[in-house]
């Protein structure tokens, strides 16, 4: 027993690793309003201003601020870093200078190089020989991959894969840093480890068991990380700002040794309360003091960075990490899991003004208190900065203490991983499927062959049935794509330290996702009631363009027509998925969602039935297309909303902007009406939100006058970005979109 | 029920007409012509489409989980009664928070007041624009009678109905203090009315005008100033304070 769970209720937590038990065993739920929230202390607003002075110097050179092109990143390979010793309350840097990028080769070598080369640097020699006589995940992959996934890739039928860089979408449980300490963390994987041995050694056991060696070895190093910064983290943390110091360390751990592309931190507030309650309780610390030290904690966490290459930031703009981090919800017992810290943690937006990391999610159900949905709603309104998702659906499929990696996807803490897939491109399928399996861009033959579709006037039952045929295939590419990426990454870039954070036996998902699902039901509505003719490139023969003879109910106006169909479409996609054989016996899920990659995906299609032309921008994850909603917000909320979570586990994104005018004339007002909105949505089943609430001239005034809107943060799709960190051609997609004004 | 109505279009998310959020129902057709008017493709009453009360029903149960209740708007939805009437009363049945966006022309040619008071029967708010204070006014800038609006006024009085006035701020029209001062003596006189919104005259309607090939009267007049609009809301409700 150690002295350091003095005062806590005990339980099972204490005899094995059971945080959720910890949590539903000493938490205090808070239904009070805001007013004990405080202003940033001075020491905070020193250190803020310094940080935004690295900010301004980072955008000043392009974007980075500098790379340590001679060490590549893990645990132990940097000095201590800090952003002002003297006064940071919570301590550590990913490298040895705050802002400053290690590099990663261990995803691919030549995306590390490239990204050196496009900010003005070269890789080192010392790294270039060390991963002379190593095999990266990169290498791993394309000495396997099918000539059919690389024309694929190629065309963009699959694309933003995590074939060069780390998966992410893993959420390690830093929380159990705090409350185990390592030793007894090392401890129980040893144990683990040792029934593995008495098992018959085969493929799964061989390969677990390596698993669970590293996993020690990098929990032994991540102890010694902290002890560069002069920690003894063997054991567990014994006051609040200990908790934090720890819980921090391992996510610190996990980002040094990991360039996923979504580095989640978890749902960690409501565990942190516990410490801070137990601290004020014996009158050790103040509220203005744990405000401080969140401040501090986020401050820290929005110094994280990865080194990318500019392609990488075209299907993910603005440089973001996804420090995901999931608030509020409720227990299975129905006392709801908002604390004070949770208060906290969403008021860093004014203490350290808005911003788009971390990623700050709240878990909505019906059953929040009032006083906390006021509050979300408000932070919406003033900040932009935060995304809703549908607990109440959620916590039957995932219990209450799941979070979400990235943007959308659940996963049980410490007991689900994820290998994370990108996604498909159904607009491009539809096109495929039209010409016989070619693609209407390269007139490369992708799939298998068949006639182009011939007769002049497209026929629904014919379309939909050669998306029958295509659909299958597809499908089954992608699913072999996916099982090389992930025994690759599991072979040559495995995350150490994030899965000894995890229980050894994890359920594993595999993420699949698809962009352009308002493009392929827009398009087959307007096969199926309007008059679709096809146009046809002399040349090559392949239809390249349609012209439409009248009008189609379009998705994003709670139209059963279309919707149906995106559904259905979406529901075939699924049922495919799961034929699958996967790695690891992974379970599939789906996701629709696009980040930024909508622009890009749009870029590299042709003309669509549904009116949309060549080269345009798909709307972003499960958006209408934008301008096409003609009932006003509701109704396009309720379109998104019959998509069903069933057959889309990973989630289903949907970013929604309205002008503060049209959610009414008094800020009372607008917050309750935001209120109402959201609980009406997700009363409708629906899944994920993003708010915006702002003016189309405010984004046209900062796309001219950048260096006015230093602070403009907007939620995308999933996650939020500081506006001037997103290339012109996304920004101008992100002001073309739909905004629900009022009449 | 058979009975039809022309309306112009639908709006699942209201938020500035009554309270919360709210589901408008946009009717076709409006006799007067206001200098102001913000939807002028609600005036021609031939042009919308048909719904039957059931129909325009079901629309609006598909946004149930969101809406505090409806506000029948228009274009003039008084110029519909039978039909403003049995959709309000099928609302109020079934749950819903009713609300009536008029210019309360009553004792136009629509078989009122009768209908109006078997309108105001199924009706919990009556959201009703004043939008000037005399028949000359009435007559020259909406071609309409100040008599009928007060008859209007005087039956929600007598029925009790909730009503909020709202009435738009124009740059040079009614916009000194003298103006909201008499617009809120007036007033005073009715203790059924909650609350007066006063509405800044903008120009977003400009776009609608020149796509209907309509000339916009007030083309030349500048938007109002919202500072001063939110300054003369205070003046009005400080001076209820007192009336009351």
């Amino acid at each position: 027993m150690f002295t350091q769970w003095k005062n806590f209720i005990p339980g099972s937590w204490q005899k094995q690793i059971d945080v959720r038990d910890f949590i539903q065993k000493n938490y205090t739920p808070y239904e009070g309003d805001a007013s004990f929230l405080q202003p940033p202390t001075k020491r905070t607003e020193k250190l803020l201003h310094k940080f935004e002075n690295l900010l301004s110097l980072e955008k000043e050179f392009g974007g980075v601020l500098d790379i340590d092109t001679h060490t590549v990143t893990s645990l132990l390979n940097y000095k201590p870093g800090y952003l002002d010793k003297e006064s940071e309350i919570i301590v550590g840097l990913q490298t040895d200078r705050p802002l400053k990028r290690g590099v990663n080769p261990f995803g691919g070598l030549r995306m590390t190089r490239d990204a050196c080369k496009a900010y003005g640097y070269e890789l080192s020699d010392k790294v270039e020989d060390e991963f002379k006589y190593r095999t990266t995940h990169n290498d791993g992959v394309f000495r396997v991959y099918s000539d059919e996934t690389k024309l694929a890739r190629h065309v963009g039928l699959i694309t933003g894969l995590p074939d060069a860089y780390g998966r992410g979408r893993i959420i390690g449980d830093y929380r159990r840093v705090a409350l185990y300490g390592i030793d007894f963390l090392i401890a129980e994987k040893k144990k683990d480890k040792a029934e593995i041995s008495k098992m018959d050694m085969n493929v799964d056991t061989i390969r677990q068991s390596e698993e669970l060696y590293q996993q020690i070895n990098f929990l032994g190093m991540l102890k010694d990380m902290a002890a560069m910064y002069g920690f003894d983290i063997s054991v567990p943390a014994e006051n609040s700002k200990e908790a934090v110091q720890w819980l921090y360390f391992g996510y610190l751990g996990a980002i040094k040794e990991q360039n996923g592309a979504a580095m989640s931190l978890g749902r960690t507030s409501t565990f942190l309360d516990i410490y801070f309650e137990r601290d004020l309780k014996a009158g050790l610390i103040t509220e203005n003091e744990i405000q401080e030290i969140m401040d501090d904690f986020v401050l820290k966490l929005r110094m994280a960075r990865h080194l990318r290459t500019p392609d990488y930031n075209e299907l993910f703009g603005g440089d973001p990490m996804w420090i995901t981090e999931s608030l509020g919800g409720m227990g299975e017992d129905g006392r709801t899991l908002v604390t004070k810290n949770t208060f906290r943690m969403l008021h860093t937006l004014y203490n350290l003004k808005p911003s788009a990391e971390p990623n700050l999610t709240v878990l909505w159900s019906k059953n929040l208190p009032e006083n906390f949905k006021d509050y979300c709603s408000k932070v919406s309104c003033d900040t932009d900065s935060i995304q809703y998702e549908n607990d109440d659906m959620m916590r039957e499929k995932f219990g209450d203490d799941y979070g979400i990696a990235c943007c959308v996807s659940a996963m049980r803490i410490g007991k689900d991983m994820q290998f994370f897939g990108a996604r498909a491109n159904l607009a491009k399928l539809l096109l495929l499927a039209l010409n016989g399996g070619k693609d209407e861009r390269y007139a490369k033959q992708v799939g298998p062959e068949k006639p182009v579709y011939d007769g002049e006037v497209l026929e629904y039952d014919k379309v939909v049935e050669r998306l029958d045929f295509y659909r299958p295939w597809l499908v089954r590419m992608y699913a072999n794509t996916m099982n090389v990426i992930h025994y690759m990454h599991d072979k040559y870039a495995y995350e150490k330290t994030q899965m000894a954070l995890h229980d050894t036996d994890v359920r594993r998902f595999m993420a699949f996702g698809i962009a352009g699902m308002s493009v392929v039901a827009d398009s087959l509505s307007a096969i199926k009631y309007a008059k679709v003719k096809c146009v046809r490139d002399p040349e090559s023969g392949l239809i390249t363009d349609y012209t439409i003879e009248g009008e189609y109910p379009a998705f994003g106006n709670d139209d059963d027509r279309v919707d149906a169909i995106a559904q259905e479409q979406v529901e075939l996609f699924y049922d495919e998925l799961k034929k699958q054989k996967l790695y690891r016996d992974a379970i599939p899920t789906l996701s629709i969602l696009t980040i930024t990659s909508n622009v890009v995906y749009g870029k590299k299609t042709g003309a669509t039935p549904d009116g949309r032309k060549a080269g345009e921008a798909f709307a972003p994850g499960a958006n209408p297309m934008h301008g096409r909603e003609k009932n006003g917000a509701l109704a396009s909320l309720n379109s998104v909303a019959k998509i069903s979570y069933d057959c889309c586990r990973d989630g289903i994104s949907n970013t929604f902007s309205i002008v503060p005018e049209a959610l009414g004339r008094t800020e009372k007002e607008r917050f309750e009406n935001l209120t109402a909105i959201l609980d009406g949505y997700f009363r409708q089943m629906a899944h994920h939100l993003n708010v915006n609430v702002l003016n189309r001239e405010t984004l046209k005034d900062a796309y001219e006058n950048p260096d006015n809107y230093s602070n403009l943060t907007i939620r995308v799709s999933g996650y939020a970005v500081n506006f001037n960190k997103l290339t012109r051609e996304q920004q101008r997609e992100v002001i073309a979109r739909t905004f629900h004004e009022g009449i | 029920m058979g009975i039809k109505g022309q309306i112009h279009s639908f709006q699942t998310l209201g938020t500035v007409d009554g309270p919360g959020v709210r589901f408008v129902v946009f009717m076709q057709g409006c006799p007067w012509r206001c200098v102001y008017c913000h939807n002028p493709d609600t005036w021609d009453f031939i042009a919308g489409a048909e719904f039957s009360v059931s129909e325009v029903v079901e629309k609006i149960n598909k946004y149930r989980n969101y809406i505090s209740g409806v506000t029948l708007s228009g274009g003039e939805p008084l110029c519909q009664p039978e039909f403003a009437y049995e959709l309000l009363k099928e609302l109020k049945e079934a749950g819903y928070h009713t609300a009536l966006d008029t210019s309360g022309c009553a004792s136009l040619n629509f078989r009122l007041p009768e209908n109006a008071n078997g309108i105001l029967s199924v009706t919990d708010l009556v959201l009703l624009d004043i939008k000037f204070l005399t028949n000359k006014d009435y007559r020259d800038k909406s071609g309409a009678d100040f008599d009928s609006v007060r008859t209007f006024l005087d039956l929600t009085a007598q029925t009790n109905t909730k009503v909020w006035i709202r009435n738009v701020i124009v740059p040079g029209m009614n916009d000194s203090e003298d103006d909201v001062r008499k617009l809120a003596q007036f007033l005073s006189l009715y203790t059924n009315i909650e609350k007066t919104e006063l509405l800044p005259f903008k120009k977003l309607c400009l776009e609608k005008y020149q796509k209907l090939g309509i000339r916009f009267p007030l083309s030349d007049t500048p938007q109002a100033d919202v500072k001063q609009v939110e300054e003369l809301q205070n003046q009005i409700n400080g001076q209820r304070l007192v009336a009351i």
